[in-house]
């Protein structure tokens, strides 16, 4: 549940924060971080749960993005990043590079709240 | 202890979020920020638009006075309704804006010298080269005139507004996608800007310079040999203004200096200080108006088709745009308010390139090395100094200082190149660097009435130096040359001239009746194609940077001299005719001088390719390819010799000298003569024979590759401006190519094809290889290439404000209110 819990709130907040694009592209870390800090969970779980939470979170923007588009600039990114024009991966890599992000705020953020 | 693993990952996450927030390098480019890119909430996602994306809005906006009613039909043309002038070009630089910012700012960017602040240090030669020409300084001084006319500048501020309004409009994660793929952002619009863009086009079309490479020809080979190589006239010339027009006594007299010889065409100059870029060579273009005694429908009928370089985002961007004065239609330069091309109620007009020599060099003579004193009319006068800063994306500022003469800036000096051998101080004397206002021209050409206004509205234009073509609803046709061209002496400024004489100066500017025009001709048709305007009668000398290839004028005139009913789909045809006129002229020449006898099988059947061509250069004509390869191995057999024993830039015969002599001079043209081999004086026949065995070879490898075919060899892309692939449009079915109506080439050709049909309601067609909308993720961005290539047009929607509300054509309704 906990588990659960944790990556809703961190998908939800990250996404609210992400609205505000005044603000730094990374400011999601610090919701990672908080939910991680609120929700005490072991370091490898709370890296799972931020983790699961981004890269779910970025996947499923882009790709909602991506279908209205119908993928035409995905495509070509895809071939300036590059891999070969493959759209599918394109979007695993949004979604991985999120969560690795996500992941590794939480971690520290559960590591952050051992101290105590 | 607990405090390790907390701060390992703290460390980590935050060693993250810099690396994928640093552009890294790969190879000579660098990517973007990672995170940042792939943000959906930030980066490129977001500008992926929905293919079903909706431009129905009410939109509030402080800066204009009433409402404006802006239609998009269904390609995205936007058909702009305002209650005044101002409105109008207000919501004009918003529209542009919105479609084309990037692209608006690369570009002025480009004639600024400042791409290397985007880019980085691989940019810093291009930008030193505009900056030493002079272009900013060039701006400026246009920047005065344009101010100082009421009608333009109201024009451009309000342009310029509506631009910023759309920036200040704009939410971080909205700016285009180039500008999170390189890195930066957007800056305010100015008017500056605008009168960049103008000397950019400048540039393009009236910024030939190849006088320091004629020097060294002229050098190098001699004077006679040099006129052998680049004479001053072509045998297939037929001319804007027809052969034997009768011209008046010129009002300038051009007194020729006495120290001509010794001065001019006795120097031994030898340059190695040549410009590293200059604008592409087939910048041109056809345009033409039949009279209403040679169509269908008894009415004109103008075309235009302008030859740049084909790029995405396209430099042009379609609209109309009414106010309750005027309504005009056409294709737009976004950076620059008005219709550039195109057509209102009653009138059309278009424009090829002049190509008059408006650029010279002079040598100055400097006091010493502070470059602060020149010498000039046995006196000594204060050069200013004129430091340009060029910044550069992480790297140190570099700074140019350039002499400013009262000829112009000294563009070449010990300092630039850097790696020039021989000192020599040049100044460049521009007619772009004179203060002038091209846009009153489109601005009063959007508003023009009849034959009077048009010429009026043109008479003021400068540089670049245009062919502006004209047709009303009326029954009038007219074309003239118009530019503010200077009166020379013969071969003035064709090469290098000493900057201490005034004997050198340019003596006045040709008054504008004088150049060459003509007004409802018998003949019933005008026409150019950038082919000389006049033959050798015209009083004042035309120069050498006039002489573009002939062949595109040669046809069409034959071809509409021969054409009577004409309709509007007859002039489509006609603009994407593939016929190649310089291979008729060269076939027989080639086919009589090969030795059949020495040509083994696999050569007999390219020769065989060649000899059942039909002359066109269709997509699937392999003869075409044949012919190509010959030709080009032909000039290489004659002049490959001479030019490899050069060790300075020397300029390349053009194809029409080679032809015309080896059919006019054919027993004595010197330079069939291979130099290495002393023992023997080759002939025609070797040449041309030789030329095909080599080009045999070549051949062989093309169809082996299975690239003989025309399209195939020819490969025609339309290239993002940042030439990246994936954003561009690449292999695309389409024939024609240089000295071909159908200007298509590699990378360049009609930007832009219209046909107006003067009816009483205009009733016009065009199409240009791009989209209205500059953003690679949209599906307006390239949706018109394909219908481009294949030579088809769209119907151009031209209603008036009443009738817009119910047509069914129009998409969506942007409606802009104040507030």
């Amino acid at each position: 549940m906990k588990f659960l819990t944790a990556i809703l709130l961190t998908a939800l907040l990250s996404f609210a924060i992400g609205l505000f694009t005044v603000l730094p592209w990374y400011s999601f870390v610090f919701c990672a971080l908080l939910v991680a800090v609120a929700i005490h969970q072991k370091p490898f779980k709370a890296f799972l749960a931020g983790f699961i939470a981004l890269f779910l979170l970025w996947c499923m923007l882009a790709l909602i993005t991506d279908n209205a588009n119908e993928h035409l600039l995905s495509k070509k990114v895809a071939e300036i990043l590059p891999l070969n024009g493959n759209y599918i991966l394109l979007i695993i890599l949004t979604g991985f590079v999120g969560g690795l992000l996500g992941g590794m705020s939480a971690l520290t953020g559960s590591l952050l709240r051992k101290i105590k | 202890m607990r405090l390790v693993p907390f701060l390992i990952a703290a460390i980590i996450t935050t060693g993250l979020i810099i690396v994928l927030n640093t552009q890294l390098k790969t190879g000579k480019s660098k990517t973007p920020k990672l995170g940042y890119f792939l943000s959906p909430q930030y980066g490129f996602w977001k500008n992926a638009e929905p293919a079903n994306v909706d431009f129905n809005q009410d939109i509030k906006m402080p800066g204009i006075t009433n409402q404006v009613d802006v239609y998009f039909d269904e390609r995205l043309v936007p058909h702009v309704y305002a209650e005044n002038d101002n409105d109008a070009y207000f919501i004009q630089g918003y529209i542009h804006a919105k479609f084309r910012l990037w692209q608006m700012e690369f570009q002025t960017h480009i004639a600024a010298g400042r791409l290397s602040e985007i880019v980085g240090e691989d940019k810093v030669a291009t930008d030193k080269y505009f900056r030493r020409l002079g272009m900013v300084y060039a701006a400026e001084n246009s920047l005065k005139v344009l101010d100082a006319n009421p009608e333009t500048k109201a024009a451009c501020d309000a342009y310029t507004a509506g631009v910023n309004a759309y920036i200040k409009s704009l939410k971080p994660e909205q700016i285009p996608f180039e500008y999170k793929l390189l890195d930066y952002k957007p800056e305010p619009w100015t008017n500056l800007k605008t009168a960049l863009f103008l000397k950019f086009m400048s540039w393009d079309l009236a910024g030939k310079a190849e006088d320091l490479t004629y020097t060294n020809a002229k050098t190098y080979f001699g004077y006679d040999d040099y006129l052998k190589l680049f004479p001053i006239t072509q045998d297939s010339l037929d001319p804007i203004i027809p052969k034997g027009t009768v011209y008046e006594k010129p009002e300038i007299t051009v007194k020729t200096p006495s120290t001509l010889d010794s001065l001019y065409f006795g120097r031994k100059d030898t340059l190695t200080n040549i410009p590293p870029i200059k604008p592409n060579k087939n910048n041109g273009s056809n345009n033409w108006a039949v009279a209403g005694s040679k169509t269908k429908s008894g009415k004109p009928i103008l075309c235009n088709d302008p030859h740049l370089g084909l790029n995405l985002p396209s430099l042009w961007f379609e609209m109309q745009i009414t106010t309750p004065t005027y309504s005009s239609y056409g294709v737009t330069f976004p950076g620059t308010p008005a219709i550039v091309i195109g057509f209102n109620d009653s009138c059309a007009w278009g424009v090829t390139n002049a190509g008059r020599d408006v650029k010279d060099f002079y040598e100055m003579k400097f006091r010493d090395s502070t470059m602060q004193e020149y010498y000039f009319n046995n006196t000594w006068h204060k050069a200013e100094t004129r430091t340009e800063i060029i910044k550069v994306k992480g790297k140190p500022d570099v700074e140019e200082k350039i002499a400013m003469t009262f000829l112009g800036p000294v563009m070449f000096d010990k300092s630039y190149p850097s790696d020039i051998s021989k000192n020599a101080c040049i100044a460049v004397r521009w007619k772009a660097h004179d203060a002038s206002n091209e846009l009153q021209t489109f601005y009063k050409l959007n508003r023009m009435k009849n034959y009077l206004d048009y010429v009026d509205a043109i008479s003021t234009f400068q540089c670049p130096g245009q062919n502006f073509v004209f047709a009303s609803t009326n029954g009038d046709i007219a074309i003239r040359q118009q530019g503010a061209f200077v009166a020379k002496w013969k071969q003035q400024g064709d090469f290098l001239m000493p900057g201490t004489d005034s004997a050198y100066l340019w003596q006045g500017i040709i008054s504008p009746k004088e150049n060459p025009q003509m007004v409802n001709p018998e003949r019933g048709f005008v026409s150019s194609a950038n082919q000389q305007a006049t033959d050798a009668t015209y009083p004042y000398y035309l120069g050498r940077a006039n002489l573009f290839p002939p062949y595109r004028g040669l046809i069409i005139n034959r071809k509409l001299a021969a054409m009577n009913n004409i309709t509007p789909e007859d002039m489509q045809h006609l603009q994407t005719d593939n016929y190649n006129v310089f291979a008729e002229i060269c076939k027989p020449v080639l086919l009589k001088y090969i030795d059949h006898s020495k040509l083994n099988d696999t050569e007999k059947k390219y020769l065989q390719m060649f000899s059942t061509w039909n002359l066109r250069n269709d997509i699937n004509e392999k003869g075409a390819t044949v012919f190509k390869v010959w030709w080009d191995s032909v000039e290489v057999a004659t002049y490959g010799d001479e030019y490899a024993k050069a060790t300075v830039k020397l300029p390349w015969p053009d194809e029409s000298t080679l032809i015309d002599k080896l059919i006019s001079d054919s027993s004595n043209y010197k330079f069939i003569d291979n130099i290495n081999t002393p023992d023997k004086k080759e002939t025609i026949t070797d040449v041309v024979t030789l030329a095909f065995k080599n080009a045999a070879k070549t051949l062989q490898d093309l169809e082996q590759k299975n690239k003989l075919e025309w399209v195939k060899f020819k490969d025609t892309r339309v290239q993002h401006l940042l030439q990246i692939p994936a954003l561009s449009n690449l292999h695309l079915p389409i024939g024609g190519g240089v000295h071909i109506i159908n200007a298509t080439s590699e990378n360049h050709g009609p930007s832009w094809r219209m046909v107006v049909h003067l009816t009483n309601k205009i009733e016009a067609y065009g199409v240009y290889p791009g989209g209205q909308s500059g953003n690679p993720g949209s599906k307006y961005y390239n949706n018109f290439i394909d219908y481009w290539a294949a030579g088809k047009y769209y119907n151009i929607i031209f209603v008036n404000k009443h009738d817009v509300r119910k047509d069914e054509r129009m998409k969506w309704h942007t409606v802009f209110v104040n507030g």
